[in-house]
């Protein structure tokens, strides 16, 4: 009974696992061309490995069948190699053989691959500035004319098919960026720029993480990563580029007043208002965002209600403290923040 | 056969005679005190000796959320009266303060701020610049930390803004928390023993604290406290 349910749930167990290889956040669906590379060395050793455990295992059912058959045997001979021996030693041999040129195989491949992914890429890159912060991330799109940079936070756009040079940075604590459909890991250490270059090859929604542990709320650390088509992605970034919508009606400047007026304007900024805040996210296009908080929560005004009225039961220990506001306050600093697409 | 007679009949019989002390973890126990019972009081008595010591580890409550006994909001009338060439009365006593003021978590997360809100831009690290040095004794306003925390919230002559509106009140008081650390006034286990740029003096937590002198003026005026 125990077995036949089993054997019944065998393949559903499969399945399952075999769903995690695919999805937004996924080494092992590459949707860009270093991912493509770590993930061809990644499957070179999995099967010269696999194949090499299985010899294993096989070697050692046979060794333990022949013993159990030949101890009634007479024994084998000491120093010298008996007839029997010479079958053993031949294996031996190829054993050895293929151990060396398995390892050579995987050295080939991994210094190939390395090389790889230094490499400089062809055509002109897009430069983006990451810095993490505890628990966000600043992302600068840099440009050579000054006025055409521009500043999100947890939000990373790539054109697809055109490498994006990404520099690194830390404002803190030591925080490593990962987005595992396009690329490897990369630290980003306080006080030293790291690169990492991303060359995305197909359009779709994908999932970056912190992957160095950063203190409390490091889980929730995440970074939305959009690959989209360049006339979008241009599109995309000439939007960025413009200030934030004035408020269109008396609500809306009642809560872009309390945003200037309360304590927000210190940390946030807002492109076109006097808020000039630098070190939280800059709020500039807050509702255009898939996410809140860093992928602490989908975005929607609901979610941003709550996140105002008391940050802390979101996303406990950040540094987003609690504003008093009254409640008509809050709802004017909601509609508000809403309005900035 | 004199000692561990009950321990000794689970063995095979011994040939001689053997006297077996066996550890009493592993065997019943005898009927009186042996050695065995002895190394197991002692284990007892160090694990609950370790269990108290860990009991102590109280270094640092970390509250995520400001501590509500207080209104926030600061009133009309200001908690010190101490003016620049005015009395000396302490402040009336805020049940936050000492929440704040040896707490770690709280005094770090002022050091956070201190550079967030650009304290450092006038007080420089604390030896002062366009306004005075913080890491010293000299307190024109009062060292207290409710003292500090009314100075930075309603600004004070020649100079200091008041950043009541722009910065929340847990933050005015996290800011205070780490002032006072500055020039040693804070608990020692509870200030920070690093920063993250270079200082000539030592860290905070090693810093020692110097008599509270309040304002010169004030002293001056020969007004005692």
């Amino acid at each position: 009974m125990i077995r036949r349910s089993l054997v019944a749930c065998g393949p559903w167990l499969l399945v399952w696992l075999l769903a995690g290889c695919a999805g937004a956040q996924s080494a092992l669906d590459p949707a860009g061309d270093q991912a493509a590379r770590t993930e061809s060395l990644w499957t070179l050793m999995l099967w010269i490995c696999g194949v090499m455990y299985l010899l294993v295992l096989l070697f050692l059912a046979a060794s333990i069948w022949r013993a159990r058959r030949r101890l009634a045997g007479p024994p084998l001979s000491q120093g010298q190699a008996s007839p029997a021996e010479r079958p053993l030693l031949r294996a031996l041999t190829g054993w050895v053989g293929l151990t060396v040129a398995g390892l050579l195989v995987l050295t080939v491949g991994s210094f190939v691959v390395d090389r790889q992914l230094a490499q400089a890429e062809a055509g002109q890159a897009l430069r983006v500035k990451v810095t993490a912060n505890q628990w966000w991330w600043k992302v600068e799109y840099e440009d050579p004319v000054a006025n055409r940079r521009f500043i999100t936070a947890n939000e990373l756009h790539l054109p697809v098919d055109r490498p994006a040079r990404i520099e690194l940075e830390a404002g803190d604590v030591i925080h490593s960026f990962w987005v595992p459909n396009l690329g490897g890991k990369q630290d980003l250490i306080p006080g030293r720029t790291n690169h990492l270059t991303l060359t995305p090859r197909r359009m779709g929604l994908f999932r970056g993480q912190c992957a160095e542990f950063c203190g409390l709320q490091h889980a929730n650390m995440a970074l939305d990563v959009t690959v989209e088509s360049p006339s979008a992605f241009t599109a995309w970034s000439e939007h960025q580029r413009q200030p934030a919508r004035a408020p269109s009606d008396p609500r809306l400047a009642r809560g872009r007043d309390v945003f200037v007026g309360a304590a927000c304007a210190s940390c946030h900024a807002v492109g076109g208002q006097t808020a000039m805040g630098q070190v939280g996210p800059d709020l500039t296009h807050l509702a255009s965002r898939r996410s809140l908080a860093a992928g602490a929560r989908p975005y929607s005004r609901g979610a941003l209600a709550g996140w105002l009225a008391d940050p802390q039961s979101l996303k406990p220990g950040n540094h987003m403290p609690y504003v008093a506001t009254n409640p008509d306050e809050l709802n004017a600093l909601v509609d508000y923040l809403d309005s900035l697409k | 056969m004199k000692r561990g007679s009950r321990t000794a009949s689970l063995l095979p019989k011994p040939e001689c005679d053997l006297t077996i002390d066996a550890p009493s973890i592993f065997f019943p126990r005898a009927p009186f005190p042996t050695r065995g019972d002895f190394v197991r009081q002692i284990i007892t008595a160090t694990i609950v000796a370790a269990c108290l010591t860990a009991a102590a580890c109280d270094r640092e409550t970390r509250a995520v959320r400001a501590p509500t006994t207080a209104n926030g909001v600061s009133g009309p009338v200001s908690p010190t009266s101490l003016r620049a060439g005015g009395g000396l009365a302490l402040p009336p006593v805020d049940p936050r303060a000492p929440l704040y003021d040896g707490n770690a978590y709280q005094i770090s997360e002022g050091q956070r701020y201190y550079e967030w809100f650009n304290c450092s831009g006038c007080h420089a690290h604390g030896g002062g610049d366009v306004g005075p040095a913080l890491m010293d004794d000299e307190w024109r306003y009062g060292g207290a930390i409710t003292q500090i925390r009314a100075s930075i919230a309603e600004g004070r002559p020649n100079g200091m803004p008041s950043f009541s509106d722009k910065i929340p009140d847990e933050q005015l008081w996290q800011i205070a928390a780490y002032v006072r650390s500055m020039g040693g006034e804070a608990d020692k286990l509870a200030a920070s023993s690093r920063d993250d740029h270079m200082r000539a003096t030592p860290p905070n937590n090693q810093a020692k604290p110097g008599p509270e002198h309040g304002d010169a003026t004030a002293a001056r005026l020969g007004a005692a406290r």
